[in-house]
Order: C-alpha cells, then structure tokens, then sequence
C-alpha cells in the first residue's frame, strides 16, 4: 500500500530520518515504535506531505508519487490523525468533518447528504458518533473518532495515526482498538505511531522500529516480544518489570482526615478523602485524570489556598493546613509534580538556576553576606551533582531547560527534589512524556527512596506503573476514595472497574 | 551564533530598518538622506555640546528603562514610570524647599531618599492592589500617571509656586542640595552643560540592577515568578510578595530621574519637565533587551536621536525634528515584531517537529 525508500530529511544539523525504509502492506495495522525524537513522526509527515524529503521516494500502490502536500496525500488515499485533534468546538460533527471539502454548491452549503453519509460511516465502522451533536458536548474518545471520521470521509484507505491512545483511559482504548480491528477487517490499512509497548503487541501486526533517524528493526507482531522491542528502541537491555522486595514500613508519616477541596468556581474536586502514607512504602493512587488527583497532590504540597480546604492535612503529627509550600519543603515534603513544563520548570532559566528551585534562599546555595546573595559555585555545584548522579543529557548546566527532552527534565527536577532528603514524596505522573530507557531508571530511583525509608505518594494514569511501583494501591474516583486493593493480587479490571464506577 | 550575537540581532536590525525607512521618507521630502544623518547623529556626537547634552538626556531614559526592564523581569508591564517620576519629582524638590537650611551632607541623602521612596511608593501601589485584588497593574499605573500629574500640579499651583511667577513650578530648592555638574571636573566640558552626578549614579544603577536580578536571591525571586509563576509557586516563592517588590524597586528607579532633574538640573520642580521618560523608557528597555547593559546602550541611542533631532530641525530645508519620531517609532516596530520573525523562522526548526 505505502512504502518509503531510502527517505532523507534534515533539520538544520539533526538528521531526523536517515534512509528510512518503511514497507505497509495493504489490509493490515502496522505500528511504527520508537523513543521520543527517533524519526518517526517526522517519517509519517513525510508520507502526508507536510514536510518534503530531502532525497529518496514515496511509493503508493506501487507507483512512486510526488507527495507536495497533505491534498496531495489525501487525493491518494491517505489520511492522518493528530495527537492534538484540530476540531472546531463550537461546530457540530458534521460541520467539522466536511470542512475543507465542503458538499454542495458555492452558495449552499448540503449538510443532510453530508450527515446521512457519516451517519452510514459511522455504522459501517460502528463509531457511535450523531453528526448533529457539537464537538464541545463529546468526550476525548469521541472526538477522536470524528477525527477517524474526517479521513474516512475523504476516502482514505490508509490512516496514520499519531499517538492515538494518549488522551484515552484503559477502557477507551479498548474500544478504539476494537474500530481500529474494524477497519482492518473492511480492507482499510492503519499506521498507528506509539510508543507503549503493550498496545503494539496487542493491535498490530507488522512493526517497524526506529531509533535515532534510522530504522533499526522490522519484525512480524505474532514473533515478537515487548523485551525484544524495547530492546531494539533502546538498544540495550531494558527492564520492563520494576524490581523490587517486601516494603519495610515504618510509622505514619502522612496523615489526611476527612479532606475536601473545593475549586476556584466553588465546585467540589476531592470529597472527604482519609488515607495514610507510612515511611518506607509507597502508596499510589489510580484513577482516570480529572478525578481529583491533580487537587489532592497540590493540596498536600501547599498549593492551594487553605480556604479552599476543608479537613486535616498532619505530617509526623504536625497539622500543615496553613502552613505554605516553603515550610512544608523545609519539613521535608520534595514534590515532582505532574506537569514538568506548567509547575516544575522555568523553561527558560538554565539547569543550574532549576536546579535550585525552592532551596535558592537559604544556606549553602544563599550564603554569602547574610544569605542575600547566590554563591555561584555552590549553584554550579548542585547542578553538576544532579547531572552527574542522574544522568542528566546533554550534561551543559548553562543550557536553558526547555533544550531539554522530557526524559531529562524530568531526571533534573527528580535530582533536585532528591537533594531535598525527602521524609515524604509527593509524585505525579514520574514517566509521563518519557523514553522508556529513563522510565527504568526513575523508577528505580522510586524503589530506592522507598528503601531508605521515604513515604512516597504516587499518581499515575498508567495503570502498569502504578500497580507495579505501590505497595498499597488507593483508587480514586470522582474526589473519593473508590477502594484499596493490594497490587500484587489485584487484577486490571477489578481496577479499572473501580476507576470507572467508583464501587 | 554566539549568544551575545544573537541578542543583538534583532536590537541591530531594528535600528538599521529605522535609518532605511527614515532615509526614505527624507528623499520623498526632498532633501538628502546623508546629509540629514551626518546633521543627526554629527551634531549628536560633536565635543563637548553633542556628547554631553546626548548623556544629560540619557540619564533619564537609564532610569526608566531600568524601571520598566525590573517590571518586566517578574512579569510585569510598568507603564507608570511617567506617574512615578513626576511625584517623585515634586516630593524631591520639596524636600529640597523645606529643609533648605541643611548641609549639603544631609540635605542631598534625604532628597535622593524622597526621590528613591517616593517612586517606590507610587510604584508599590499598583503592585500591592495586583497581589491582594488581582486588579491588573497596566491599567492602574496608567491612571496613576493621570493622577500623579494632577496631584503635583494642584500642590505646586496652591501651595508652592513663587507667588505672580506665570510658570506652573515650584520655588527653587536650597542651593545646598544642588549637585554638581560634570563639566566641574572633566576638562573641555563646560559647566554650563547640565550632564551631572546622576549620570554617574544611574550607570551604578545598571550594576545594581544586574547583581540584584542575577546574583541575589531576591531577584531569582523576580525573575521567576515573571518567567513561569506556577513554578515559582511550586518553589516556595510567594508570588505576591514579588508583585510588590518589583513595583516598589521599578518605582524607585523611576523616581530617580528626579535627581537627574531637580538636583541637578533645574533646582525645582517643573510642571512638564518630563519629556515622556516614562513611556520612552518602555522602547528603552524593549530595544535594550530587557538587559542593564542593553538599556545603556538604547538610552545613549535615544537620546542622541532627541538631541540630534534640535539641530536637524535648525539646519535642514524640509526636514524637521519629528524624523526622530519616526526613527524611533520604526524601531520600536521592528523590535516587538521581533515575536513575529522568531515565529515565522522558528517554524522550520527541528525542534519543533
């Protein structure tokens, strides 16, 4: 169906696709792996036309083509979906599906052919969309089926598409694999980019694995393995299973009574929620994002103003309700929060500057003439030991932390809060946006933490982490404590029956 | 490109984008470019009358581009600068009316206090309605500045004026707290040129503003929280705290034109002296890249424009002085289209695949 020979392209000094070969065949799912920045995107685009190569060819049903831009890959057959989707809210899906190749005359526009042929669409592939309901009223798995849509009703036989399962829960995906296998089945051919491991082996049925611009493996699902692919994506031997022993838990380090948030509108987020964190375990919570996670985490670090809390929030049996994010610090509470680039970074200060974030006023980094001014030795110093312990690339403490992949900064702000000696760790999300090469190792900084007797508290959407990382697993629900399940028996969809239900 | 290189790119090509649209616009007027540019930039530059009236006039516009350049840092767009000069003027000149008698020892610190404390507190209070109400700072510093200018007028009208003198001033400040002119100490630069003290202050103003930014925790502090607020939160930096904090000290940069103008300059307070230092302090600081050095270098720039511009009003046929409206306002174009080039170029970088 589609095939890309020999494909070139550079950015300036990044040579982001080096001879790439890339055969599709017609009828099947062919997932394309790799780590952040290994070409694969790049490759795709290529094949859509929005960029051009700078040598080699694009074959489609065997025919070389010149494809100069999306029209142009459209007009063969080939349609891609985003990772971020590019629907207009406020219009309906029929609206939004016919929008660029408007039905009808110049002056009039002809919505009912248009819905009566996505409504037959959307049966034939079992969609469950209405053309008539506008985008804002859809959820995120919805709107992304309008966006299978829109290429269907182009006509394409083929469809790319970019980290489709980011934005969707454990239960969503399903259902999207389940129309991806659909399709397949009515002749279609699917390019799905990704880098989970688990969703490659589960829905495609050719992979092909770049690294670095280059195509490094190219191998039948049915013969493969996730330790094989990572393998290939890394080029290394990865653990993909999180080592660790028994926790040896201490006292209770975090205590939380009867807590409730409410948001700047006044609407509830976290609902009378009651736990414990003990030193040495880790405790995590699951859930779907937007279940209030994100409030309690922020709560716990003193970043939301005491009014809006209700409860108690004690820490070694000290009450922390009014206290702020500076005083619990010096207590001993680090903080690696979900989003690296809205909370934990100043994009773009240097790695030497973030690497004092929160310890930038007092001794040894604020010492000299009272404390007033930064020793810059002692800045360069803790930024080099952060590097260095955690393998920070490239290692260049004056480079702007934005230069940075997601992997590195998280390892930069994971090194900093480390430097806090933490008695109790609050972390979200740790391997969001990460190369599975930095997703072993932060995980086992965690284990390790835990060991030297750190309560940890862990969020994370990905159920495989936070299964395999907590001692003690919580899940959360609509602001409330659904249940807790031990992680060693519990099985996913007693889990994710909790996480959706809430009972 | 070295990084040094790459903040004056943009700095450069605004300034000689400036000089093509002017020089075109002098040949639509009929007159010749080179020549009106030699009048420019030569009676800018000549010694002792160019080079000292062009730093008498930078003075002021160091001031308030480092003002602006504070609010900047933390995030803030200080637009009161003008407000800020023009009660801290007053509050100078009537330190100086009040406690005439003095010595000089003490008359000159305590008038450089109300000028600094003046400024800071017309400045902090913007900063303060920000940090407890939210009421944003654009729209308060600008009706400050209506308020400041109305305040020290009526004070000046009804309290202070030599009475039967048609000028909207004050009475002159005792001769003890005047400070003294350049020209005292630099052989070939006659005393009559008003470039004084101030200059000397406000490039140790610069330095300052630099080690308080980047070498204090205070102003990682500021510039913190003006590059990423929620992070600064994050790290335990009261963001309200650093409102206040940067308003205050922008203030107080303000304010210190008033030493420039009453100390050393005029000996009184003057209704008008301002020739917009405030708001020319904003293109100051924008084209100076938000930097100390860089305001140094746009202040001299500017005001050798302004003082150039006088004597191309003089000698040129068709060209008037308003061509230094132009240059500047060309620049200004061009340096905050700078957004716009980064966008349209950064478009292709790999970085953004």
């Amino acid at each position: 169906m589609l095939e890309l020979r020999q494909i070139t392209k550079r950015f300036g000094d990044v040579l982001a696709n080096d001879h790439v070969d890339i055969v599709v065949k017609p009828g099947t799912i062919h997932a394309i792996v790799g780590e952040n920045g290994a070409g694969k995107s790049t490759a795709m685009r290529i094949a859509y036309g929005f960029y051009t190569a700078d040598s080699g060819e694009i074959i489609v049903d065997g025919q070389p083509r010149d494809i100069k831009s999306p029209h142009d890959a459209i007009a063969l057959g080939i349609g891609m979906v985003h990772q971020h989707f590019m629907l207009v809210e406020t219009m309906t899906v029929a609206e939004n599906i016919v929008l660029g190749a408007e039905p009808g005359t110049s002056l009039g526009l002809d919505l009912k052919s248009a819905g009566a042929q996505i409504r037959q669409l959307s049966e034939e592939f079992k969609l469950a969309v209405n053309p008539n309901e506008p985008i804002e009223h859809l959820s995120v798995g919805q709107q992304q089926r309008v966006e299978l849509l829109k290429a269907l009703y182009r006509h394409a036989r083929l469809l790319i598409l970019d980290e489709p399962t980011a934005v969707l829960t454990p239960l969503e995906v399903e259902e999207f694999f389940a129309i991806l296998r659909r399709m397949r089945e009515q002749g279609k051919t699917v390019i799905i980019i990704t880098h989970k491991l688990s969703e490659v082996l589960a829905i495609s049925d050719e992979v092909t694995v770049m690294r670095d611009g280059k195509v490094v493996g190219r191998v039948q699902t049915k013969d493969t393995n996730a330790a094989e692919l990572a393998r290939l994506m890394v080029g290394r031997e990865v653990l993909l299973r999180v080592e660790k022993t028994d926790a040896e838990v201490g006292s209770p380090q975090l205590e939380v009574r009867n807590l409730s948030i409410t948001d700047i509108n006044g609407a509830k987020r976290v609902d009378g929620v009651s736990f414990e964190v003990r030193s040495g375990e880790i405790v995590g919570i699951a859930g779907v994002e937007g279940n209030g996670q994100t409030e309690l985490i922020e709560a716990l670090a003193g970043l939301v103003e005491p009014e809006r809390i209700t409860g108690e929030i004690n820490f070694e049996g000290k009450n922390l309700n009014a206290l702020g994010a500076r005083i619990r610090r010096e207590l001993g509470i680090a903080h690696i929060p979900e989003d690296r680039h809205r909370r934990g970074l100043l994009l773009d200060f240097s790695l030497a500057e973030n690497s004092i974030l929160g310890m930038h006023y007092r001794p040894p980094i604020a010492a000299m003439a009272g404390g007033i001014f930064l020793d810059e030795n002692a800045v360069q110093r803790r930024a080099s030991e952060i590097i260095q312990a955690f393998d920070v690339r490239p290692p260049n403490a004056a480079l702007p932390a934005r230069a940075l992949s997601g992997g590195n900064q998280q390892k930069l702000i994971i090194g900093r809060e480390y430097r806090v000696d933490p008695k109790l760790l609050l972390v979200s999300q740790p391997t969001r946006g990460v190369d599975i090469g930095a997703i072993e190792f932060i995980h086992r900084q965690l284990v390790g933490l835990r060991d030297d007797g750190c309560a940890i508290l862990l969020v994370s959407a990905e159920l495989e982490e936070v299964t395999s990382l907590s001692d003690r697993l919580l899940i959360i629900h609509d602001g409330r404590i659904a249940g807790e399940v031990d992680p060693k028996v519990a099985t996913l969809e007693e889990i994710g029956l909790l996480m959706t239900r809430g009972h | 490109m070295s990084k040094l290189a790459r903040e004056l790119l943009f700095p450069l090509i605004a300034v000689v984008a400036a000089f093509i649209v002017g020089g075109v616009l002098i040949l639509l007027v009929g007159d010749n470019p080179i020549v009106a540019y030699r009048l420019l930039l030569g009676s800018a530059l000549s010694w002792p009358d160019g080079i000292g009236y062009t730093l008498f006039h930078a003075t002021p516009l160091i001031f308030t581009g480092l003002a602006v350049l504070v609010g900047f840092r933390c995030g803030l767009f200080n637009i009161g600068a003008e407000g800020q000069l023009y009660i801290a003027a007053f509050a100078t000149a009537w330190v100086g009316i009040i406690f005439a008698n003095l010595t000089s020892w003490l008359l000159i610190p305590l008038c450089f206090a109300a000028a600094i404390l003046t400024g800071a507190f017309w400045g902090g209070i913007p900063g303060v309605l920000k940090a407890k109400f939210g009421s944003h700072e654009v729209i308060n510093t600008i009706m400050l500045n209506f308020i400041a200018v109305a305040l020290v007028s009526y004070f000046t009208q009804y309290h202070y004026k030599v009475p039967g003198d048609p000028i909207l001033q004050t009475a002159e400040i005792g001769p003890s707290a005047y400070i003294p002119h350049l020209g005292r100490f630099i052989p070939g630069l006659p005393e009559r040129i008003p470039l004084n003290i101030a200059f000397l202050l406000a490039l140790l103003c610069c330095l300052l503003v630099y080690v308080f930014l980047w070498r204090t925790k205070w102003g990682y502090e500021i510039r913190a929280t003006g590059s990423n607020p929620f992070a600064a939160e994050y790290g335990g930096i009261s963001i309200r705290k650093q409102i206040i904090l940067a308003m205050s000290v922008s203030g107080a940069l303000a304010g210190m034109v008033a030493i420039n103008e009453v100390l050393g300059n005029r000996h009184r307070y003057y209704d008008g002296f301002s020739d917009n230092y405030g708001f020319t302090g904003i293109a100051v600081a924008l084209l100076g890249r938000n930097h100390p050095v860089g305001v140094i270098l746009a202040a001299l720039l500017f005001a050798a424009l302004q003082h150039g511009g006088i004597y191309v009003d003089g000698f040129s046929e068709h060209v008037t002085k308003d061509i230094v409206q132009v240059l500047q306002g060309v620049i200004i174009l061009f340096v905050a289209a700078e957004g716009f080039f980064k966008w349209a170029l950064g478009r292709r970088l790999p970085w953004n695949v």
